[in-house]
């Protein structure tokens, strides 16, 4: 065996007994380097004779290519077993709580309100609003209420010195978007209503949509079909539900929509959840639209039901109560 | 309006039993809110006589009772009730019995005395809600005789809740009418015949209200027995509706006012002066009303009154003077026909409601009048004896309300109802209900019944005729039409994706009443210029709220007192402002903050939220505006209820449009609250305008950052550095980060230092070191020039 593979074969033994990333590097430089071993014979080959020359070249290159082979090999074993030494030393404890990741939420009401907005919207109801401070008029009169008519007395009314008042109903947005608009109009208008009656069932503030669709075709059934298409969208599910006859000064026909509801005891029993009907002529005519041509549906809801029965919540009061420990059930 | 099931039975046949005509009701807009079954269980229950009763040798309030049940010995029973007395007539219910609450009656000793059945209330038998003693049941009932035949039971009392619509409902008749129309049932109302006149006395009657009252009519009935009872039928009729028997004459006006839907009044004949009159009260007349209560009339009154004085206020209620009493032998019954108009709203004025007003508010068939006259006449003969005077009549035909003839288009019907009714069908129903109907080439020409107030256009026939052909044979059809797809404005924030950026930095939105309270108000300096209720509930809910922060800062209060001491609340609704002309409303997005900064947590310290955390939370929202440049903080025009030195007004383009800084300690003290609150108010409207993005190239060379750190006043603000440095600098600044801010030891008293980082760049070149230091010694030297500022060493 010549000197040159004893040289490598010591080298190789060397490397891999090498267990640091530095003792590695300072091996390297000894061989590989500048005055390295392997470098030195190298640089020795012109001493020999021509014909010696090529076969101990190709050896000595072999060897170096080798040896650079296992340093990079050691060095990469090396490198993993120190990321693997720092890896087990870094270790959090992954249960702690993560830091700003307190959330707030959004009040049940308005959740429920977006919803219900959202699933006309995607039906091509435009949103609309109206001014909490209304007029007789437009809560009234041009919603077919004459005065003093005992429907109105069904609306306890909160006035203002000048005869304002604050709306009872949603439905004077329905006024608002007719006037000087020519159908198709499809509105959805959620907003807060007021009536001056309180008590366990009731709050002088409280929530309301209105929605109305006005075109040439719309019919009854046309109001049916929506309807039970929204609940079942809402509610994510199947209900036996029944429209039954109402009264709405500014509906005719107009209905209740009630739904069988499960009650948690065991019992079902009917629920009312929305009035609707179809627009009365004189409505329209107050909104300048020819009820001959245009016919169409209307219906309101309250938005406080909606969110009870919907979230098992009890009580109505407690929506306003804004007690966080009830609020923060709605994240 | 409340029945009795049995009644309404008796005046149309209908093949239909009691759970399937409850729910047609219902579904014929008659809503059943409530029904009571009566006398479900009563076998074994009989009449019983008490023959002889003495007391109960141990126990002071029973008494020991003899009864007699028709057959057989008579049975000892002990009984508690007070009214047990000799000759009274009682349900007994006897041994086996089992009671309607489930009580099986059987053999007993009672301290000691042996007792063999139960004398009964009406409630322990389910027959009524007295419990206050034995049921008392009339002199003619046999002993033995079972009870419910003696009461007309079963029954039930249903309840129904009529819309204003309905007022045709409100009698019997009319009812029954309605459900004949549902069931094609059998009518059988009886029309009263007129009463022959057996004395001649007679009582005038005028009119002088115009069209307030078009028909009065009158009678007098003369020697009537004033002890007269009224019978069991009668009274237990009056019950299950919900009225109270109480004399003879009182409660046939009650009867037939059921049974008709008419109210009707009687007077003490003897205390009439002279002719009855129709007419507005006059200003400064008064009347006690039979409840006792003084009223004080005006003009926009209906009154009935003779000759002397005041008698009753039309339509609502008669007078205690002239009413009948136990001992009224002669009487004038009343039974008129009052518009609308004319009653509408009076009762709630007076604090009433009555039975004659909520009818005569909705309408009364004007034809019903001499009918209902007539019928109770009869019943006062047969039941209280007497003789009838003539018939007193005043009339003005031409102010009776005409029902006018309506066009009903089958082609119209259909368009509305998306289906087609069978023409027979149509006929049918609208003949059921009592309008005429003549067939034209359109359809139908139809002229509704007196009764009807309600029906005058196109539209009230259909809903009639779907109403009774029911709402669940009207197809269902899934939403359909246009879709017209309108442009979504995009630069234009939604108020809900603001609501979502602060739940995101944890706040609850709240929702908090609309109205506060005068004194809540001047707490925080805001009680000029608001809008405040005429009628409100109470005097904390009077002034409609020019400001969400009171109502949310009292939210936070609560919920501290309730332990919460972190409170974080939104709420985003309406204010209200008194304007020139009209009350102005705009909607508000508000803030409040109390408690620490950062939610309790192991790896943040703890430390109380400051104006500069809610800076932060404020500034994630304008951030969602793309629109930086448009925002400022300013000190200037701050409200009173802020703390002066740690709040801003925030500006929109120059405008004041919110406010935020920490509550006025003042107000907080009031609060009982130790630590600071703080509170941000923002105009909605001026958030919502969002830049549409306009995309930039992003340069090609890199960025230089060179840090500055100066010493300035104290009192120089950071948007004054700030806004010298983008001046100089220009467009070769790309950001300015400040990222220390220091004052205290190692500074002169009354300086501050602030560090920052500058980010330099050029769209068109690299920059060089060179460039970068002559800019950041523009910027020193700007700074020197404009902030009295030193460099810091």
């Amino acid at each position: 065996m010549s000197d040159i593979e004893t040289q490598i074969r010591d080298a190789l033994a060397d490397i891999q007994q090498t267990d640091s990333l530095d003792a590695l590097q300072a091996l390297r430089v000894s061989l590989l380097g500048k005055s390295g071993s392997i470098t030195a014979q190298l640089k020795s080959l012109g001493k020999l004779a021509p014909e010696e020359r090529k076969a101990a070249g190709a050896a000595i290159n072999q060897g170096k290519v080798r040896i650079a082979q296992a340093l990079d090999e050691r060095r990469g074993a090396l490198a993993d077993k120190v990321l693997e030494q720092r890896l087990a030393s870094e270790r959090v404890d992954v249960t702690l709580p993560g830091r700003d990741g307190a959330r707030g939420g959004i009040h049940p009401i308005q959740r429920v309100l977006e919803r219900i907005a959202y699933i006309f919207e995607r039906l091509g109801y435009q949103r609309a609003e109206g001014p909490e401070i209304e007029d007789d008029w437009h809560n009234f009169e041009a919603l077919n209420f004459p005065p003093h008519h005992p429907a109105r007395a069904m609306h306890d009314t909160f006035y203002f010195p000048d005869g304002r008042l604050l709306r009872t109903h949603t439905s004077p947005v329905q006024i608002r978007a007719l006037m000087g608009r020519t159908p198709p109009v499809r509105i959805i208008a959620p907003g807060k209503v007021y009536r001056s009656d309180s008590d366990q069932t009731h709050s002088p503030m409280f929530h309301q949509i209105e929605g109305l669709l006005v075109d040439e075709t719309s019919s009854f059934a046309d109001l049916k079909g929506t309807l039970a298409a929204f609940v079942r969208a809402f509610f994510e599910r199947d209900f036996e539900m029944r429209f039954r006859p109402s009264f709405f000064p500014f509906t005719e026909p107009s209905a209740e929509l009630d739904i069988r509801w499960d009650t948690g005891d065991g019992s079902e029993r009917w629920m009312e959840v929305l009035g609707c009907g179809m627009v009365h002529p004189k409505v329209l005519e107050h909104c300048g639209i020819d009820p001959e041509r245009y016919t169409g549906f209307a219906f309101g809801l309250g938005v406080e039901r909606f969110a009870m029965l919907r979230y098992g919540v009890g009580d109505l009061r407690v929506f306003f109560e804004n007690d966080m420990r009830f609020l923060r059930q709605f994240a | 309006m409340k029945f009795s099931e049995n009644w309404l039975r008796q005046l149309v046949e209908i093949d239909a039993d009691h759970e399937a005509l409850v729910q047609r009701l219902t579904m014929a807009g008659l809503e059943v809110e409530d029904v009571q079954l009566l006398g479900q269980a009563l076998d074994g229950v009989v009449v019983g006589e008490i023959v002889a009763a003495r007391p109960h040798p141990d126990a002071d309030r029973l008494k020991v009772c003899t009864v007699e049940m028709g057959s057989g010995e008579p049975l000892q029973i002990v009984c508690g009730a007070p009214n047990a007395r000799v000759g009274l007539k009682a349900p007994l219910a006897t041994v086996g019995t089992r009671l309607p609450g489930g009580v099986r009656i059987d053999k007993a000793r009672l301290r000691g005395v042996e007792s063999s059945g139960m004398l009964c209330s009406g409630k322990e038998l389910g027959v009524d809600a007295d419990a206050s003693g034995l049921l008392e049941l009339p002199a003619e009932a046999k002993p033995g005789q079972p009870l419910a035949a003696v009461l007309g039971l079963p029954d039930a009392a249903i309840e129904i809740g009529l819309t204003p619509n309905r007022s045709d409902c409100l009698g019997m008749w009319g009812l029954a009418r309605d459900v004949a129309a549902q069931w094609q049932g059998r009518l059988k109302i009886e029309t009263p015949a007129t009463c022959t006149a057996t004395v001649r006395t007679q009582r005038e009657v005028r009119l002088e209200a115009d069209s307030d009252c078009p028909r009065y009519l009158g009678r007098v009935i003369e020697g009537i027995d004033p002890t007269a009872a009224s019978p069991t039928w009668l009274t237990q009729r009056l019950r299950r509706a919900g009225l109270r028997p109480l004399n003879v004459v009182v409660d046939i006006t009650n009867y037939v006012m059921l049974e008709t839907g008419q109210p009707l009044h009687a007077f003490d004949n003897d205390r009439l002066e002279g002719a009855v009159c129709v007419r507005r009260a006059r200003e400064g007349e008064s009347l006690k009303l039979l409840d006792g209560t003084p009223v004080a009339l005006t003009p926009h009154f209906l009154m009935i009154a003779d000759e002397a004085a005041p008698l009753a206020v039309a339509g609502i209620m008669g007078g205690q003077a002239s009413s009948v009493t136990d001992a009224t032998r002669n009487v004038f019954l009343e039974s008129a026909h009052f518009a609308p108009a004319v009653i509408s709203g009076r009762a709630r004025k007076l604090g009433l409601h009555t039975d004659a007003s909520h009818r005569f508010e909705r309408g009364v068939d004007p034809e019903l009048a001499p009918l209902a006259l007539e019928r109770a006449t009869a019943l006062v003969l047969e039941l209280a004896g007497g003789r009838a005077g003539p018939r007193s009549t005043a009339e003005r035909p031409e102010d009776l309300p005409q029902n006018k003839l309506v066009d009903l288009r089958r082609a119209r019907m259909s368009r509305v109802l998306g289906m087609q009714v069978p023409d027979a069908e149509v006929v049918r129903i609208l003949q059921s209900l009592g309008c005429r109907v003549e067939d034209t080439a359109a359809g139908w020409s139809v002229l509704p019944p007196s009764h009807r107030f309600d029906i005058d256009r196109e539209e009230d026939l259909i809903e009639e005729v779907i109403r009774i052909h029911g709402y669940d044979n009207v197809p269902v059809r899934p939403p359909s039409g246009e879709l017209a797809l309108q442009p979504d404005p995009e630069e234009r924030l939604k108020p809900r994706d603001l609501a979502a950026q602060l739940a995101a930095r944890d706040y609850q939105e709240a929702i908090c009443m609309a109205f506060v309270g005068e004194s809540q108000l001047q707490d925080w300096g805001l009680h000029e210029g608001q809008v405040a209720l005429a009628n409100p509930l109470s005097a904390d809910l009077a002034v409609m709220r020019p400001s969400l922060l009171p109502g949310l800062v009292e939210a936070l209060r609560r919920n501290r007192a309730r332990q919460q001491d972190r409170v974080r609340l939104f709420e985003i609704g309406r204010v209200f402002g008194a304007g020139d002309k009209a009350p102005q409303e705009a909607d508000q997005l508000a803030l409040v903050a109390c408690g620490s900064a950062h939610a309790e947590q192991w790896g943040r310290d703890t430390r109380g939220v400051d104006y500069h955390d809610v800076k932060g939370d404020l500034e994630s929202l304008l951030a969602m505006t793309a629109m930086p440049d448009a925002w400022r903080f300013s000190n200037q025009s701050l409200p009173h209820w802020l703390h002066p030195g740690r709040s801003a007004s925030i500006m929109r383009d120059g405008r004041v449009v919110g406010h935020l800084g920490v509550l006025h300690p003042r107000l907080t003290a009031a609060l009982d609250c130790n630590d600071d609150i703080v509170v941000a108010q923002l105009d909605l409207q001026a958030i919502l305008a969002r830049r549409l993005p306009r995309a930039q190239p992003v340069s090609r060379y890199p960025a230089v950052r060179r840090d500055l750190a100066v010493e300035v006043p104290e009192d120089i603000a950071w948007s004054k550095v700030e806004a010298a440095v983008r001046d100089t600098l220009g467009a070769r600044l790309g950001q300015i980060l400040l990222f220390d801010r220091y004052s205290g030891k190692g500074l002169q008293e009354g300086r501050k230092s602030l560090a920052m980082g500058l980010i330099l760049q050029d769209a068109s070149r690299t920059l060089t070191d060179k460039d970068a230091d002559r800019c950041v010694a523009e910027a020193l030297a700007a700074l020197e020039r404009e902030c009295m500022a030193r460099l810091r060493g």
